[in-house]
C-alpha cells in the first residue's frame, strides 16, 4: 500500500474516533460541571440560615475513644508535626501520622472543603479560618472530656469565641503568639514603644509587614488609640467608615514598606540582610535571628496586638476519629506542648508547660512569654474570620472576602 | 480503524480528565460566592467579569503581559547567540558539553535557585559585594521588578536555547554554501537564511517563557516586593485560597487562558509547532 | 565560515550566559556548607554539618523516593500516550487534526495554577482520594506534551519511504513498528523522557493542588524553606540530586548524538 492509500483509508474514521471519544466525554463534562459545585472549595450543600448556626452544631461527639484505626491524617502548619514528638506518638498509639502542610489559614480552609473530604482528620487552623470551617460545616463538634489536659490549659483558651460557638467545642486550642514589633537594635537602642514606627516616614523603605489581609486588623488596631473619633472596637469587626480608614492608612504605608513578607523566612532574611529594621513579626523570627547573632529584639507595643491561636479541628468527615481523639490527647500534655513551644518560637496553651520548657531550652519559657498571667495577654486580640455579620447582630460589618479585595488593591 | 485505536486513548485522557476538568472549573465563573455565608450561587452572572475591570486587575494584567514579553524577548536574544555557536561553531565534543550545561540548571529545584537569587540581589549580597570590589556602586536591585525580570530570565533560558538549538542544527551546511556561492555575504546568510530558519524555533521556546512567566506566582512572591510587583498568578491564588472565591479565581483564569489560546494559533502560523 | 571575529564574540557571550546559569548553582552548592542556617552572603563560617543532618533525615529520603516514582510513572504513561498521539497526529489526516495539536500543547502553555486547579475540582468531584496516583496523573498531563513534541518532530523528519519500503519487503504492522519505527523515533523517547522527567521531578504547583498527605521533593524543599529552620539541609539535597544527575544527563545526551531533541535521520 502506497502512502496515498493509507493515508485515504484512514481519512474518515480519525476524525469518527475524535467526535466518538468527545460524545463519551460530554455527558461526563456535563456531570462534573454540575458536580463541580459540590466539589468546589465551599460547601454549597447547606444553605445557612440568616441567623447563622453551625451546620454540624447537632451532631453528637463521640462519648469515648475505641482503638485507633492506624492511620492519622492530619493538615497542618510547616512544624507542627515535628519528628521529636511525633514519633513517640505513633509508638505510642500505632496511629501513623501523615501530614499535609499547608502555607496559610486560606489553604487549609480549601484542603478541608466537604468535611475534609472524607481523607483528613484534624487542621490546625489559626484564628481567621477557624470561623470559615465551622460555618462552612466542615468541622464537627469535639467531646473535651476525652482530653484530658484540657483542664490544663489556659482558661480564656479553653473555649475561645473562634473554636466554641453556643458552648460548642469545634477544636482544642493548641498553641498562640502574638504579632509582635520586630526592631534592629542597632536602629532603636531603645524598644519602640509605639506601632507608629512602621507607619513612619522616617523608616521609609526599610519596614516590613505580613503579606495578608488579616494585616487591615492591626491598621485597624492601631486607628481604635490613635483616632478614637471612629469608635473601633473590635479590629475584625469594623463597619465601612472604619474599615477605609483602615485601609487609608495601609495606602500611606505602602510606599513605606520595602516587602510585604509570605514566609518567615523572608522576614529572616531581610533583617539579616540589613534591608529592613523594623517590621511585624512572630516571636519565631525573633529567635532564628538571635540564634544566628543578629542583634534584634521584639516588643508589644503600648496599642496591644494583634495575634494568633491555633487550635486543632476535627474534621466532619474523619476518617480516624479515634486517632484523632488520641492525638488532641497527645498534643495537649505539658510536655508536648513544651517540645512545641520551644521547637516552633510560640506560646504552649498548657499552663503547666513552663518549667518544661526551660529544662529544653533554658529561658524559652520567660523569652516566649509562657510564665505571663492571663491578664497580659488580654492586650492581644487574636485573630477571627471578619465575618459580614456583627456581634451586635447587625449585618453592617464588613466580609473577610472584601478584605481580601481591598489588600489587593493596596498592594496592587 | 487503527488511527481509531491509537489517537483514543491519548485523546479520552485529554478530554475527560483535562478538558473536561478545564471547562468544569470555567464554568464557575459564572457563578458566584454569597458573602454571607460563603456558598456558591448557581445562578448565572458575569460580576465576575465585570470585576476583572476594577482596578487594579487591569494594571496588574497588563504588568504581567509586559513582563513576559521582556522575559521573552530577553531570553531569545540571549539564547540565540549561544544556539547558533552549538550548532555551527562549537565541535562535536563542546557541543556535546555545552548541552549538558544548558539542561543540567533544570534538576536544581525551581525553589532552590530562586532563593539562590536572593541571595544574590539582596543588599550586601553577591551582586553588590562584586559590583562593590569594582567600584561600581551597589544597586541592590532585591524586590524590584528588575530582579523578577532577571530572574524569570534566568528559569526559563534553557527552554528557550534548546528549541533555538534543534532549528538551527536542521539547517544543513548546504544551504549556507548555496548562499555563498550565489554571492552573499556573511551578514546577508545570516538575516536571509538562518533567521528565518531559526524562527520557529525562537517561537517554540517563546511559548515557554511567555506563558510559564504569565502563570507563575511562587517567584513574584519571593523575589517581588509583594507592592507593585504582583502578577495574575497571584490574584487567582489569592481569591483560590485566601478568598475561597472560585468563581472570581476561575474568571480570572480566563485571561491568561485567552492570551495563551492567541498566542498560539500566532505561534502556529510562524510554523513553531514544526520546531519544538 | 563565520569570520574570526564572529568567532571570539560567540565565544565571549557563551561564557557569558555559562558564567549566567552556573553563578546561581554554584551559590545553592556553596551554601550547602554555611553553618549558619540564615543564608547571607558572605558565609562567615564553614561546615559539613548539614551533611549529616541530610542524610540522617527520614524525611529527605522518602521525599527522594516519591519524587523518583512519581517521575517514572508519568514519563512512562507520557512515552505511551504522547507516542500514539503523535502517530495518530503525524500519519492521519483528519478533520480537527490542527485543533488536537493546539490542545495538546495546553497543558504546558496554560498556567500551572490553572491545572492544578481544574485536576484538584476533577479529583474532589470524581471522589478520587488525592495519592501518589493523582500526582501521576497530574505530571502526566504536561508530560504527554513534551513526549509528544519530541515524537512528532522527529516523524516529520523521518523518511516515510523507508515505512513503504518495508511494507513492500512483506513486513506487516508491528514489525514495521519494532524495526523500522521504534529505532528511528528511539532517540526522540530518550530525550523526550528525559525532559518529562526533569519537569515531574522539579514540578511544585500543580503537585500541591494534586498531592494529599504526600511529600515529594520539591513540596519538601517548599515546606523546608516555609519553615527555615534547616536551610542548608536544602542545599546539600539540591547539591546531591545535582551531582547525580549529571552522569545520566551527560549519557542520556551522549546516547542521542549530543544533539538529542533534533537530529536528522537524513542529512
Amino acid at each position: 500500500m502506497t502512502k496515498r492509500q493509507l493515508l485515504r483509508s484512514g481519512a474518515r474514521t480519525p476524525a469518527l474516533s475524535v467526535l466518538l471519544v468527545l460524545l463519551m466525554a460530554a455527558p461526563l463534562a456535563v456531570t462534573a460541571i454540575s458536580g463541580a459545585a459540590a466539589a468546589a472549595p465551599t460547601s454549597s450543600a447547606r444553605t445557612a440560615a440568616a441567623g447563622l448556626v453551625p451546620p454540624t452544631q447537632g451532631m453528637a461527639p463521640q462519648k469515648s475513644v475505641g482503638k485507633g484505626e492506624g492511620q492519622l491524617n492530619l493538615i497542618a502548619w510547616e512544624g507542627y508535626a515535628q519528628p521529636e514528638w511525633v514519633k513517640p506518638f505513633e509508638t505510642q498509639t500505632g496511629c501513623q501520622v501523615n501530614a499535609k502542610y499547608a502555607g496559610s489559614s486560606s489553604e487549609m480552609v480549601s484542603l478541608m472543603a466537604n468535611g475534609g473530604g472524607g481523607q483528613y482528620d484534624l487542621v490546625s487552623a489559626s484564628g481567621d479560618a477557624d470561623l470559615r470551617l465551622i460555618y462552612g460545616g466542615d468541622v464537627r463538634p469535639v467531646n473535651v472530656n476525652l482530653v484530658p489536659s484540657w483542664k490544663q490549659l489556659r482558661p480564656f483558651l479553653q473555649s475561645p469565641d473562634f473554636n466554641t460557638i453556643n458552648g460548642v467545642h469545634y477544636g482544642i486550642s493548641l498553641q498562640f503568639g502574638p504579632n509582635d514589633l520586630l526592631y534592629s537594635t542597632k536602629a532603636f537602642p531603645k524598644a519602640p514603644t509605639s506601632w507608629s514606627v512602621i507607619y513612619s516616614k522616617q523608616y521609609a523603605g526599610r519596614i516590613t509587614i505580613p503579606n495578608n489581609p488579616i494585616q487591615i486588623a492591626d491598621a485597624a488596631l492601631y486607628l481604635s488609640a490613635h483616632d478614637k473619633a471612629l469608635g473601633i472596637t473590635d479590629p475584625y469587626e469594623l463597619t465601612q467608615p472604619q474599615f477605609n480608614a483602615a485601609v487609608n492608612l495601609l495606602k500611606q504605608q505602602r510606599l513605606l514598606v520595602k516587602k510585604y513578607w509570605n514566609l518567615a523566612s523572608d522576614e529572616i532574611s531581610l533583617f539579616e540582610n540589613g534591608e529592613v529594621v523594623v517590621g511585624a513579626a512572630w516571636p519565631y523570627q525573633t529567635g532564628q535571628l538571635l540564634g544566628a547573632g543578629d542583634k534584634v529584639a521584639d516588643t508589644i507595643p503600648s496599642e496591644g496586638a494583634t495575634g494568633w491561636a491555633d487550635s486543632w479541628l476535627l474534621a466532619t468527615k474523619a476518617p480516624h476519629p479515634n486517632c484523632a481523639y488520641k492525638w488532641l490527647a497527645y498534643i495537649s500534655t505539658p510536655q508536648v506542648q513544651a517540645e512545641q513551644a520551644v521547637s516552633y518560637g510560640e506560646t504552649p496553651d498548657n499552663s503547666l508547660a513552663c518549667p518544661l520548657m526551660n529544662k529544653i531550652s533554658k529561658g524559652s519559657c520567660q523569652s516566649l512569654h509562657a510564665d505571663k498571667p492571663d491578664v497580659y495577654f488580654k492586650s492581644i486580640k487574636f485573630w477571627k474570620t471578619p465575618l459580614a455579620q456583627c456581634d451586635n447582630g447587625k449585618p453592617d460589618c464588613v466580609p473577610f472576602q472584601d478584605w481580601v479585595t481591598a489588600w489587593t488593591q493596596i498592594t496592587g | 480503524m487503527r488511527a481509531a485505536l491509537t489517537l483514543s486513548p491519548p485523546l479520552a485522557w485529554f478530554v475527560v480528565i483535562y478538558l473536561a476538568s478545564l471547562v468544569a472549573m470555567l464554568v464557575t465563573a459564572f457563578w458566584t460566592v454569597n458573602p454571607f455565608t460563603n456558598n456558591l450561587q448557581h445562578q448565572f452572572s458575569l460580576a465576575n467579569f465585570g470585576d476583572i475591570f476594577k482596578s487594579p486587575i487591569p494594571a496588574i494584567i497588563g504588568r504581567t503581559v509586559v513582563l513576559a514579553t521582556c522575559v521573552t524577548l530577553t531570553d531569545a536574544a540571549v539564547a540565540f547567540p549561544f544556539a547558533y555557536f552549538m550548532a555551527r561553531v562549537a565541535s562535536p565534543r563542546a557541543r556535546h558539553a555545552l548541552f549538558v550545561a544548558v539542561l543540567l540548571p533544570l534538576w536544581a529545584s525551581y525553589l532552590a535557585k530562586v532563593f539562590a537569587w536572593i541571595v544574590i540581589l539582596t543588599k550586601d549580597g553577591t551582586l553588590d559585594w562584586t559590583t562593590g570590589s569594582l567600584g561600581l556602586g551597589q544597586p541592590n536591585i532585591a524586590y524590584t521588578k528588575i530582579a523578577m525580570w532577571v530572574v524569570f530570565s534566568y528559569l526559563w533560558l534553557p527552554f528557550m536555547i534548546l528549541p533555538i538549538y534543534g532549528a538551527l542544527e536542521r539547517v544543513p551546511d548546504s544551504l549556507f554554501e548555496a548562499s555563498a556561492d550565489l554571492g552573499a555575504h556573511n551578514f546577508r546568510t545570516f538575516r536571509s537564511v538562518v533567521l528565518p530558519l531559526a524562527l520557529p524555533g525562537v517561537v517554540a521556546g517563546s511559548i515557554f517563557t511567555f506563558s510559564l512567566t504569565l502563570g507563575d506566582y511562587i517567584t513574584p512572591l519571593l523575589i517581588g516586593s509583594g507592592s507593585g510587583t504582583n502578577l495574575i498568578g497571584n490574584v487567582i491564588y489569592d481569591n483560590i485560597g485566601l478568598a475561597n472565591n472560585l468563581p472570581f479565581a476561575a474568571a480570572l483564569a480566563f485571561v491568561p487562558i485567552v492570551v495563551m489560546v492567541v498566542y498560539l494559533l500566532g505561534a502556529r502560523a510562524a510554523g513553531a509547532f514544526e520546531a519544538m | 565560515m563565520e569570520s574570526r571575529a564572529t568567532r571570539i564574540a560567540l565565544v565571549v557571550w557563551v561564557s557569558g550566559v555559562l558564567l549566567f546559569l552556573f553563578v546561581p548553582i554554584a551559590t545553592i552548592v556553596l551554601f550547602a556548607f554555611d553553618k549558619s542556617n540564615v543564608q547571607s552572603w558572605p558565609i562567615k563560617r564553614y561546615t559539613v554539618h548539614w551533611f549529616q543532618v541530610a542524610w540522617d533525615d527520614p524525611s529527605v529520603r522518602s521525599a527522594l523516593w516519591l519524587s523518583v516514582k512519581a517521575g517514572l510513572g508519568a514519563t512512562a504513561l507520557a512515552l505511551v500516550l504522547g507516542s500514539l498521539a503523535a502517530f495518530g497526529v503525524h500519519r492521519f489526516r483528519f478533520f480537527g487534526r490542527e485543533t488536537v495539536s493546539l490542545l495538546l500543547v495546553l497543558p504546558i502553555a496554560l498556567p500551572g495554577i490553572i491545572t492544578g486547579l481544574a485536576l484538584r475540582s476533577f479529583f474532589t468531584f470524581g471522589g478520587i482520594n488525592l495519592s501518589l496516583l493523582t500526582i501521576i496523573i497530574g505530571h502526566t498531563t504536561f508530560c504527554i506534551v513534551v513526549i509528544y513534541n519530541n515524537v512528532i518532530a522527529r516523524l516529520r523528519r523521518a523518511s516515510g519511504s523507508l515505512v513503504e519500503a518495508s511494507m513492500d519487503l512483506g513486513a506487516h504492522g508491528l514489525q514495521t513498528l519494532r524495526y523500522i519505527t521504534l529505532p528511528t523515533i528511539a532517540t526522540a523517547l530518550v530525550s523526550g523522557a528525559l525532559l518529562a522527567f526533569a519537569l515531574s521531578f522539579d514540578e511544585v504547583i500543580v503537585t500541591t493542588f494534586t498531592a494529599g498527605a504526600q511529600t515529594t521533593l520539591p513540596i519538601w524543599i517548599f515546606g523546608q524553606i516555609r519553615l527555615g529552620q534547616q536551610l542548608p539541609e536544602v542545599n546539600v539535597v539540591v547539591t546531591a540530586v545535582l551531582l547525580l544527575t549529571v552522569v545520566p544527563v551527560a549519557l542520556a545526551a551522549k546516547l542521542t548524538g549530543g544533539g538529542g531533541m533534533t537530529r536528522s535521520s537524513v542529512k
